[in-house]
């Protein structure tokens, strides 16, 4: 066999208290897509900033096709040809896309000019088949196209070895299938690439090989095709008995009135430069029902949703809400938590509106106290939010928003960026909120995540609402426009 | 806060000033100066004697204090204000104005309180211009701020030289106050004036309505995660930052009358000295905490205080003080930097 394309001997790092690393290992071989799964904190995004410099091990050995190699940053790394696609994106907003190709180019008198970089973009896409517009300004791309950009901008710096972090968390199935063609046809190509996921059956129908992590350690590194869905979860989960993942949908015990709680009414949505965002929209959702919107991005759901949570006001239309709303953004950090806050200040920012006088701090201690037990939030001793892993942030705002029972819950991508036990875990509240009576609207990118939970199904497409049979080929013809 | 929590916070604070000490002699020596007589004339020009403490460190420290509080409370609700400055000098030009009309009719403390109030009015007045442009325009409030500064500079300029020039019209400066229109002292033979205790009041109260308040939480969730509090508290940031803005202002016009009724009673250009600057350093070393802005502006004022006395005696120049209060900053904000990183790391 040939040496490893990547390889990462014995690799522990410590932060502080905690080991983050414990004796990693992972051997990637040249030509394959290698898939690193681990629950949250398992250690998989160190162990990859380590292979791209980005942090020292403090023991262990980083081998570049049979070569030990050290890297002073990822500068480094970059320059012998591994490239890195962050879950989040490293991109400039305000630049275009060539500028953002061209940024970080060694040298003062490189020789930028923006036809050659144009060129550049243009010249990667007709031989990869990853297509931009080089002049085209990052902040008005899709998530899609910005992702696709963060490849080209590797590839230009001819990237052989090909992170990527979660690449489809933010992508919509179309967009994720494309994605993972592309990663094919690069592998066959010759180029390497690794694959960061928390989708466990997307990891096991693409890659070649598989390592999991738990705890720092390697637990597993074997070929796809030894091992099976149930090994893998073990591995992942270890002795202890993993949770449900993916329960069937079931019917639900509690209430329910067939009187609407929540109803719009031919509502349309202009943006602030008088396009259409949402067209005539009518929905009801009664009381103890769970309704599934999907929809790709910028298909109108985002503004829809939050029209359904009492956001943001219609351009026109009638809306019926109740005065009870709990509401989970999917940007949790920029919409939902102040992440330098400790937890009792974000469980007040609920209604901050409402608060008058003096603020009632002490029982809002005791109420941060229980969401964290009742909602296993750990750490339960954290200082701020942010501290928090994002999973324990999700459960940590679920708790709050379904504190004095809603009469509606809206939830964006309820478990996107969670581990297997944490998005059990927020599956099984959203469940038995459903079950007290409480409405429930969940909008997902991922379409098993919605043909689990939904009863009933919206899909947006260019604005328009549709309502689809909750079966994942209709939702799919829906979501891109075929009637 | 636990004691482990105390000491983690402590520690770097402590580390910043044994380095300044460090720093300062190593700026003496080279200086040329001798080192004895520089630092014992730096002590006693500024902690070491009663003169020193209750007529020069305390009274130069009022302004800092309060101007620092008005940036504090700006930058804790995320408007950028950086014209504490402008805002101090519209509040002593207009209370300066307002005790010289007044003080022959009205009786003296009538006068006086009629002057601070009309100083925090155009204070924020002021700042009102600026926040204004922010809401309805989107105009960034670090240049319109920083603009208006410039403008209040050249409003005094022309007050002095012009409708309240004094009576014989030969100095660039207004006629001096009366008596019973100044602010009475704190000590007999003492500079120090009663608004060294308002700022430090008002410090305590800034510090209880962040902490303790509803209005004071909103303020902070606006600052520190505007999109948070307007989505999931459906607080109106726009508002909020709003009103901030403009009692931010009208602290700084506040700040700015209390020194004409207390330390200089005429008013001149120079009635800044830059205070209005100086006092985001003091905020910033303070972290934007109310209380600690009161220890923060007393440190510059002390430094400045005993800068003056260590160019008199032992002939350094007095920008050695400024030297030290932007070492300060930057140690403050690396260590700041040092935290935050810590933080990222761990996982």
């Amino acid at each position: 066999m040939s040496d490893p394309a990547l390889s990462l001997r014995g690799v522990s790092k410590r932060f502080g208290r905690t080991l983050a690393l414990d004796g990693a290992e992972l051997h990637v071989q040249p030509g394959t897509i290698h898939a690193l799964l681990g629950e949250n904190g398992a250690g998989k995004s160190t162990l990859m900033r380590i292979a791209f410099g980005e942090l020292r091990a403090d023991d262990g050995v980083v081998a570049l096709a049979g070569t030990n190699r050290e890297w002073s940053s990822s500068a480094d790394a970059i320059a012998v040809g591994i490239g890195m696609v962050h879950q989040h994106f490293t991109l400039v907003p305000a630049l275009t896309v060539a500028e953002n190709v061209a940024l970080g180019d060694r040298g003062f008198w490189g020789g930028y000019t923006p036809a050659r970089a144009a060129e550049r973009v243009r010249k990667i896409g007709t031989q990869t088949g990853l297509v931009l517009d080089p002049t085209a300004r990052v902040a008005d791309l899709s998530v899609g196209a910005q992702q696709r950009l963060e490849i080209v901008k590797a590839l230009a710096r001819n990237a052989r070895v090909l992170i990527l972090d979660e690449p489809t968390a933010v992508l919509s199935p179309r967009e994720s299938a494309e994605l993972y063609g592309w990663l094919r046809e690069f592998v066959a190509g010759g180029g390497t690439g690794i694959l960061i996921t928390h989708k466990l059956r997307e990891a096991l129908t693409l890659a070649d090989d598989v390592t999991v992590l738990r705890h720092g350690r390697t637990v597993l590194q074997s070929a796809v095709s030894e091992v099976t869905e149930a090994s893998v979860v073990t591995a992942l989960l270890g002795d202890a008995r993993g949770p449900r993942v993916g329960s069937a949908r079931r019917s639900p015990r509690g209430m329910r009135t067939d009187a609407p709680v929540v109803e719009l009414r031919r509502v349309s949505m202009k943006d602030a430069r008088g396009v259409l965002r949402l067209r005539e929209a009518t929905v009801a959702v009664c009381a103890g029902e769970i309704l599934g919107v999907a929809g790709i991005e910028g298909a109108g759901q985002f503004d829809l949703l939050r029209i359904l949570a009492g956001r943001r006001a219609p351009s026109s239309g009638t809306v019926t809400l109740p005065s009870r709303i709990g509401f989970v953004p999917e940007d949790r950090l920029r919409d939902a938590i102040v992440p330098t806050m400790s937890p009792a200040e974000n469980v007040a920012l609920h209604d901050a509106r409402h608060f008058r006088g003096h603020m009632p701090w002490r029982e809002l201690e005791s109420e941060a106290v229980a969401i964290i037990a009742e909602y296993d939030v750990r750490p339960t001793d954290s200082a701020t939010i942010g501290a928090l892993s994002g999973g324990n942030q999700q459960k940590f705002v679920l708790g709050r928003e379904l504190r004095g029972s809603p009469q509606l819950l809206v939830v964006e991508n309820p478990t996107r960026g969670l581990d297997i036990r944490a998005a059990a875990f927020v599956l099984d509240r959203i469940r038995s909120a459903q079950d007290s009576g409480c409405a429930v609207i969940v909008y997902s990118s991922d379409l098993d995540e919605l043909l689990t939970l939904a009863e009933r199904m919206l899909v947006c497409h260019a604005g328009e609402v549709r309502e689809v049979p909750v079966e994942m080929e209709a939702i799919g013809r829906a979501m891109v426009g075929i009637t | 806060m636990s004691r482990a929590r105390a000491w983690r916070e402590a520690l770097p604070v402590g580390a910043v000033a044994g380095a300044l000490l460090l720093v300062a002699v190593v700026v003496l020596v080279s200086a040329g100066a001798d080192l004895r007589t520089a630092l014992s004339a730096l002590w006693i020009g500024s902690l070491g004697s009663r003169y020193a403490l209750l007529s020069a460190t305390l009274v130069r420290a009022t302004p800092l204090i309060l101007l620092g509080l008005s940036v504090t409370l700006a930058f804790r609700a995320g408007v950028l204000n950086i014209g504490a400055e402008g805002q101090f000098i519209a509040g002593a030009s207009a209370g300066g104005a307002v005790a010289l009309a007044t003080a022959a009719v009205l009786p003296g403390p009538v006068s006086l309180l009629v002057a601070l109030t009309t100083g925090v009015v155009a204070g924020g007045v002021w700042a009102a211009v600026a926040a204004e442009l922010r809401r309805r325009f989107g105009v960034l409030e670090v240049i319109s701020t920083l603009m208006l500064n410039f403008i209040a500079l050249y409003g005094v300029s022309y007050l002095v030289h012009g409708p309240l020039q004094e009576p014989t019209h030969v100095y660039p400066q207004s006629a001096t106050l009366p008596m019973v229109a100044r602010l009475p002292f704190v000590f007999d033979g003492q500079r120090l004036h009663v608004g060294f205790i308002l700022a430090v009041l008002l410090g305590l109260a800034l510090w209880y309505v962040f902490a303790r308040t509803a209005a004071g939480f909103r303020i902070r969730i606006t600052g520190a995660g505007a999109a948070a509090a307007a989505s999931a508290g459906a607080v109106d940031t726009a508002r909020v930052s709003f009103l901030a803005f403009i009692a931010s202002g009208a602290i700084a016009g506040g700040a700015g009358a209390v020194e004409v009724t207390g330390v200089t009673y005429t008013l001149f250009e120079r009635i800044s000295p830059g205070y209005g600057y100086s006092a985001i350093a003091v905020a910033l070393l303070a972290r934007l905490h109310p209380v600690a802005v009161i220890g923060a502006g007393v440190f510059f004022g002390a430094l400045e205080a005993g800068a003056a006395a260590m160019q008199r005696d032992a002939g350094v120049p007095s920008q050695f003080a400024s030297i030290l209060e932007a070492l300060a900053i930057l140690g403050v904000l690396a260590v700041d930097r040092l935290r935050a990183r810590r933080q990222e790391a761990a996982p």
